[in-house]
C-alpha cells in the first residue's frame, strides 16, 4: 500500500442529532474515511443480538472453570487463618504423601499488596503473612477431593502477631504496624497506580496533597455559604459469578494458560517476567466469561501457583478458587472517610473545595477518592489531602470506576445540600457550575423523562412511608488503550475473521466487533466470524478502564478498510474498474456507479492467496490525547452521566427501597445501543447494591471475614431491581475511525449519590455513611442510637 | 510407591488424625448417604441417570453434589457453580420438572428422578422461548448466571400461563446475577409467556 500523508477530513460532530455540525481532523494515514451518523448506517448503533448469545443460553459457551484437559490436576490453596503472624514453619512433606497428590509448594508471591522499601533486595528469613486468606502454600492432585484432603495435610505453624483490622483504631499512634517499613508503591488509586515518595507514620501514609490548586483556605473565606460535611463508605467485594479461575499448562515447548481474565495480553507479559520465559513461550486464552469488574485485571497470586505448581507436577493444573477465598482474597473497593468543605457565593459559583480523605485498601494502597472531586465541576480552588491506612485484611484492587464511585458519593450530597442552602434547584446550580456540555443536555433530557419537576420538599409526606427524588452526577476519563491491535482476514471463499486478544468479558465487544466489519465490508455481522481472547492473535486491550470499546474498535474498523482495500485491487481488473472507484455494500463489490458488480464471494475468489489480510492498532484520538502515560490515555473530553433516583423511605422500620432509576448517559458514538442498555442496568444495579446492602464485614477480634459468602453478604436481586430506564446520547467528536467511548463504569458513578439525595428528599435527613441499611437511616432518624449501626 | 497404595488405604491408616481433620467438612454431607462404618471411608457409588432424557451410568463419590456430577463425569458444563451453597441459583437444573439447586442435592438423592440441565431445555435445534427470548432481549452479560436463570424462568412458564412481572420477580429471586440483567431478564421472560412459552 502506498504511503500516504496525513490528510484534512471533515467529522460529524455534536450531540443534537437533528443539527450535527462538522469538526476537521489532521489524520494520519491508512485511516478509514470519515464514518456517517448512527442513522446512516446499516449495523453499527444498532441493537444487533449479542453473537454468543445462543452459546451463553445454551450452556453450550465454554468459561475457564470448564476446561478439561488430558491429565489435569486439580489444585487448593493453603491459607493463613490468623490475620497476622509469622509462618514459623511449613511442612508439606505429609501433604507430598498422599498417593493422590502430584506437587505441593510453598508459595510466596506477593503481588498486588505495597511494597515495602525494607523488604526489597533482601527476603525476611521468616514469612509473615499479613491478613486472613494470605496463601502459603499449594496443592496439586488428581481429583478435587483429594486435593481437600491433602490441604489438610499441610501443617503450618504460626506465630500470631498483633494485628488491626479497624481502620480508626489502625490510624492511632502505637497500633500494631501492618508494615514493619516504608511503603514505595504499589496498588492503584482513581484507577492510576499509587502515588511513591508520600510520608508514612504508622500505618498512615500520606497526606497526598497532589492535584490541589488555587488556595482554598482564600476561597472559603470569600464564600458567601459553606457546606461541610463527613461521609463513609465501605468496602465492597466484587462478587464476580465465576470465581478467579485458571488452567495453567507447564510444557517443554511453552506455558499455555486458560483463565478468566480482563486482560489476556497483559497476563501473558506478566507471567512470561515471572516465570522468565519469552512473550513467545507463553499463551493465554479465555473464551466465555464471568464477570471481573477490575478483580482479573492481572495474573494475581493464585495464577503464579497454579503455574508453579504445573511447572512442577509436569501436568495441566486447574485451581479455581471458592467463595470464601474469592471474598477474602480477590480484591475489593476501598473504604472510606471522606471529610468535605465546599464554598460558594450567592450565585452558585464554586470559591473553593476542600477534601479530606482516608481510607484502606487493607495490605495495599489505593483509598484515594480525589478524581472525582479535583474534575468534575469548575472550581479555581482546591484543595485534597489523601491517606492510605493499612489494616490486616485482603488487598484491595480496581474494581468499578476505583475512586471516582466513593467521591461521587460524598460531593453529590455536599453539591445538593450547597443547592438547598441557596435555594437553588440541584440542576440550575449545577448549569452554573458544571463546563461539560454533555452532562447539561443529559440534565435536561433526564430531568424530562423523569419528571423531576414533581419534586417536593424534603420530608413532604406525612404518613410513615416517604417518597423522594433526588440526582447526581458522574465523571469518568474516555479511556483509551493504544496497545491495541487486531487483524482482519479476507478468505478466497469470501468469508471474514477478526483477530484479536481482547477478550469478552461481557460487554459484547465481539459483537460490536462484528458490526463494526460488518458496516466496513458491506456484509452482515453474522457473516464475520470474530476469534478473540487468544494471545496467539494480536495483542489486543485490557477490559477495564471502560476502554475497551474506545481502544479495539477503530483498528477493527481500519483493518477491515485496508484489507477491503486489498480485495478491490484484486476484483479491480474483472470489473474493468479502478480499484479506488469500488464500493463495499450489501453483500457485493460494485462500481460507483453500480453498473457492474459482483457478489463478495466471488470478488474474494480473484485473490491469488488463500487469504488476504491487514493488521491495525489504535491510532492516537484525532486532534491528540488529553493525558497519556505509557500504554493508557484519556481523551480531551471526559465521559458525563447524570442519574435520578426515586425512593421510598418507611421511617418506622427504616427500609429504603428504589423504586426507579433514569440514567442519562453517553460513550461518544454508541455501537449497540442494547448492549449498552444491558451495561448500564448492571452499573445502576451495582449501584443500589452499594448504596443500600452491600458490605464486608471484618471481625476486630479475629481478623476474619464474617460474610464471606453470598447469603450475608447481600446483594441486589430482582425483588431490589427498580426500574430502570435509559436516556442515551449520540456524542459524535470525530477522534477515531469510530468515535466510539466506554459506558461500564459512568453508570456505576452516579447511582449511590441520587439514592442518598433521594433519601435526604424523603426524610429530610441527610445520611452520612453507606450502606444505607435500615438501623442506618433509624440512626440517621435519631431512633436509634448511631453507634448500633455499627458492626 | 504411590501406585502401591490406594487412597482410600491411606486415607484409613495413615490417617487416624488426619480423617479426624477431614471430619467437619464430610459429616454433614454423609449423613444423607449410606450408613457406612465409622472411620471407614465409603466406595464411590454408581448410578444410573435420567438426563435429558438419556439414560447414563455414572461413577461418583458419596459426598458428591448433583451439581458436581453433571459438571464433572457427565460432562454437561453449561451448569454453573457459584457458591456451592444454595446461595446463587447459578447450578438450576429441573428434578422431575421443579427447579433445583442442584449444589444442594447429593448425587446420591437422585434415584429414578428425571433431571434436564440446560443442555436439554432445547428441541434439537429449536431453543425454547425463553432461550430465544433471552438473545432477543439481551438477558445476557457474561452469561455465567444465565443457563439458572433459564432454567427457572422455563420452569415458571411451564406452570404459570400469564405470569406478572411479580412472577418472575418472584421466580428468579434467588438467582444472583452480578451483572445486573435482571431487568432484561423480566422482559424476555413476560415475552416468551406472550410467545406462548
Ligand atoms: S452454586 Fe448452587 S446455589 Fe450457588
Ligand atoms: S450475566 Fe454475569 S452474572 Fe449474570
Amino acid at each position: 500500500m502506498a504511503r500516504e500523508d496525513p490528510q484534512l477530513r471533515k467529522y460529524p460532530s455534536g450531540i443534537d442529532p437533528a443539527a450535527l455540525g462538522e469538526v476537521e481532523r489532521n489524520v494520519p494515514a491508512g485511516e478509514a474515511p470519515p464514518l456517517a451518523p448512527n442513522a446512516d448506517l446499516a449495523w453499527i448503533g444498532k441493537s444487533v443480538a449479542r453473537i454468543n448469545g445462543r452459546a451463553k443460553v445454551t450452556g453450550a459457551a465454554r468459561f475457564t472453570v470448564d476446561v478439561k484437559l488430558p491429565g489435569m490436576l486439580h489444585a487448593r490453596l493453603a491459607r493463613s487463618p490468623y490475620p497476622h503472624a509469622r509462618l514459623a514453619s511449613l511442612d508439606l512433606s505429609m501433604a507430598r504423601l498422599h498417593p493422590g497428590v502430584r506437587a505441593a509448594l510453598p508459595i510466596n508471591e506477593t503481588v498486588g499488596r505495597a511494597v515495602e522499601t525494607a523488604a526489597e533486595g533482601k527476603p525476611p528469613s521468616t514469612r509473615r503473612v499479613l491478613y486472613v486468606g494470605d496463601i502459603v502454600a499449594g496443592v496439586a492432585a488428581a481429583t478435587p477431593e483429594a486435593a481437600q484432603e491433602a490441604l489438610r495435610l499441610v501443617r503450618a505453624e504460626y506465630e500470631p502477631l498483633p494485628f488491626v483490622t479497624d481502620l480508626e483504631t489502625a490510624r492511632v499512634d502505637g497500633a500494631p504496624q501492618v508494615f514493619d517499613g516504608r511503603v514505595r508503591g504499589g496498588g492503584f488509586t482513581d484507577g492510576m497506580a499509587a502515588a511513591a515518595g508520600i510520608a508514612q507514620r504508622g500505618n498512615v501514609r500520606g497526606p497526598n496533597t497532589s492535584g490541589s490548586r488555587g488556595d482554598a483556605i482564600a476561597g472559603l473565606a470569600q464564600a458567601d455559604v459553606v457546606v461541610e460535611g463527613e461521609f463513609r463508605t465501605q468496602v465492597q467485594t466484587h462478587c464476580c459469578l465465576e470465581t478467579h479461575a485458571v488452567v495453567a499448562d507447564w510444557r517443554a515447548d511453552g506455558l499455555t494458560v486458560y483463565m478468566s481474565t480482563q486482560y489476556t495480553a497483559g497476563v501473558r507479559s506478566e507471567l512470561a517476567h515471572a516465570f522468565g520465559l519469552p512473550l513467545s513461550a507463553v499463551r493465554v486464552v479465555v473464551d466465555a466469561m464471568g464477570g471481573g469488574f477490575g478483580s482479573k485485571s492481572g495474573a494475581g497470586n493464585y495464577v503464579r501457583a497454579a503455574v508453579a505448581l504445573s511447572r512442577e507436577a509436569r501436568a495441566p493444573v486447574r485451581l479455581v478458587l471458592d467463595r470464601r477465598e474469592e471474598h477474602l482474597d480477590s480484591g475489593n473497593r476501598p473504604a472510606t472517610v471522606q471529610r468535605l468543605r465546599v464554598g460558594a457565593r450567592r450565585d452558585g459559583t464554586l470559591t473553593a473545595i476542600a477534601l479530606d480523605t482516608y481510607g484502606t485498601a487493607g495490605v495495599t494502597l489505593g483509598a484515594g477518592v480525589g478524581n472525582f472531586a479535583q474534575s468534575i465541576y469548575d472550581c479555581a480552588n482546591f484543595a485534597i489531602a489523601q491517606s492510605d491506612v493499612f489494616i490486616n485484611a485482603g488487598p484491595a484492587s480496581a474494581m468499578r470506576a476505583p475512586g471516582n464511585v466513593q467521591g461521587a458519593y460524598a460531593l453529590e450530597q455536599m453539591i445538593d445540600e450547597l443547592a438547598e442552602k441557596l435555594s437553588m434547584d440541584p440542576l440550575a446550580l449545577r448549569d452554573r457550575i458544571d463546563p461539560s456540555a454533555v452532562r447539561r443536555e443529559e440534565r435536561r433530557a433526564g430531568a424530562e423523562r423523569f419528571g423531576w419537576s414533581r419534586r417536593r420538599a424534603p420530608g413532604f409526606d406525612s404518613g410513615p412511608v416517604k417518597r423522594g427524588i433526588g440526582m447526581a452526577q458522574s465523571y469518568w476519563g474516555a479511556n483509551v488503550h493504544t496497545n491495541a491491535s487486531c487483524e482482519v482476514r479476507i478468505l478466497r471463499d469470501g468469508s471474514v475473521e477478526l483477530l484479536s486478544s481482547v477478550q469478552d468479558i461481557g460487554t459484547g465487544i465481539g459483537t460490536v466487533l462484528a458490526q463494526v466489519v460488518a458496516e466496513e465490508l458491506g456484509l452482515r455481522p453474522e457473516e464475520i466470524a470474530i476469534r478473540i481472547g487468544d494471545t496467539d492473535f494480536p495483542a489486543g486491550p485490557p477490559s477495564y478502564g471502560s476502554l475497551t470499546t474506545a481502544s479495539i474498535t477503530p483498528p477493527a474498523r481500519n483493518a477491515a478498510h485496508r484489507a477491503l482495500r486489498k480485495l478491490f485491487d484484486a476484483v479491480a481488473p474483472a470489473l474493468d474498474a479502478a480499484p479506488e472507484s469500488l464500493v463495499a455494500r450489501a453483500g457485493r463489490i460494485a462500481t460507483a456507479d453500480n453498473a457492474r458488480s459482483v457478489s463478495f464471494r466471488e470478488a474474494a475468489a480473484h485473490l491469488r492467496t488463500e487469504s488476504i489480510g491487514a493488521v491495525a492498532s489504535r491510532s492516537d484520538d484525532y486532534g491528540g490525547f488529553g493525558r497519556k502515560m505509557g500504554d493508557m490515555a484519556s481523551a480531551k473530553s471526559a465521559l458525563g452521566g447524570v442519574q435520578f433516583a426515586q425512593v421510598a423511605v418507611d421511617v418506622e422500620t427504616g427500609i429504603v427501597r428504589v423504586e426507579r432509576i433514569v440514567a442519562a448517559q453517553d460513550c461518544g458514538r454508541p455501537m449497540n445501543p442494547r448492549q449498552i442498555e444491558s451495561q448500564v442496568h448492571g452499573g445502576v444495579l451495582m449501584g443500589v447494591s452499594y448504596a443500600l446492602y452491600e458490605e464486608r464485614i471484618l471481625d476486630r477480634h479475629t481478623g476474619h471475614v464474617l460474610n464471606a459468602d453470598l447469603e450475608h453478604y447481600k446483594i441486589a436481586r430482582s425483588r431490589e431491581t427498580p426500574e430502570i430506564e435509559m436516556v442515551l446520547l449520540e456524542n459524535y467528536q470525530g477522534t477515531s475511525a469510530t468515535d466510539a467511548y466506554g459506558i461500564a463504569e459512568p453508570s456505576n458513578i452516579a447511582t449511590a449519590p441520587a439514592i442518598a439525595n433521594a433519601v435526604y428528599n424523603a426524610i429530610g435527613v441527610r445520611v452520612h455513611r453507606l450502606p444505607m441499611t435500615p438501623s442506618t437511616i433509624l440512626a440517621a432518624l435519631g431512633r436509634m442510637p448511631a453507634g448500633s449501626a455499627l458492626p | 510407591m504411590a501406585d502401591a497404595i490406594t487412597r482410600r488405604d491411606f486415607l484409613k491408616g495413615t490417617g487416624a488424625a488426619l480423617t479426624g481433620a477431614a471430619v467437619p467438612g464430610t459429616a454433614a454431607r454423609a449423613a444423607a448417604s449410606p450408613p457406612a462404618t465409622i472411620g471407614a471411608v465409603p466406595g464411590p457409588l454408581s448410578a444410573t441417570f435420567d438426563v435429558n432424557g438419556v439414560r447414563r451410568a455414572v461413577a461418583f463419590e458419596p459426598q458428591a453434589t448433583l451439581a458436581e456430577v453433571l459438571r464433572g463425569p457427565l460432562d454437561l458444563t453449561g451448569t454453573k457453580i457459584g457458591c456451592d451453597r444454595g446461595a446463587c441459583s447459578a447450578c438450576t437444573v429441573w428434578v422431575d420438572r421443579v427447579p433445583v439447586a442442584s449444589c444442594m442435592m447429593l448425587a446420591v438423592d437422585v434415584g429414578e428422578r428425571k433431571i434436564v440441565t440446560i443442555e436439554g431445555l432445547a428441541t434439537g435445534d429449536t431453543l425454547h422461548p425463553v432461550q430465544s427470548a433471552f438473545i432477543a432481549h439481551d438477558a445476557i452479560q457474561c452469561g455465567f448466571c444465565t443457563p439458572g436463570l433459564v432454567m427457572s424462568c422455563a420452569a415458571l412458564l411451564a406452570t404459570t400461563r400469564d405470569p406478572s412481572r411479580d412472577d418472575v420477580k418472584a421466580a428468579i429471586s434467588g438467582h444472583l446475577c452480578r451483572c445486573g440483567t435482571y431487568p432484561h431478564v423480566i422482559a424476555a421472560t413476560l415475552d416468551a409467556a406472550k410467545a406462548g412459552g
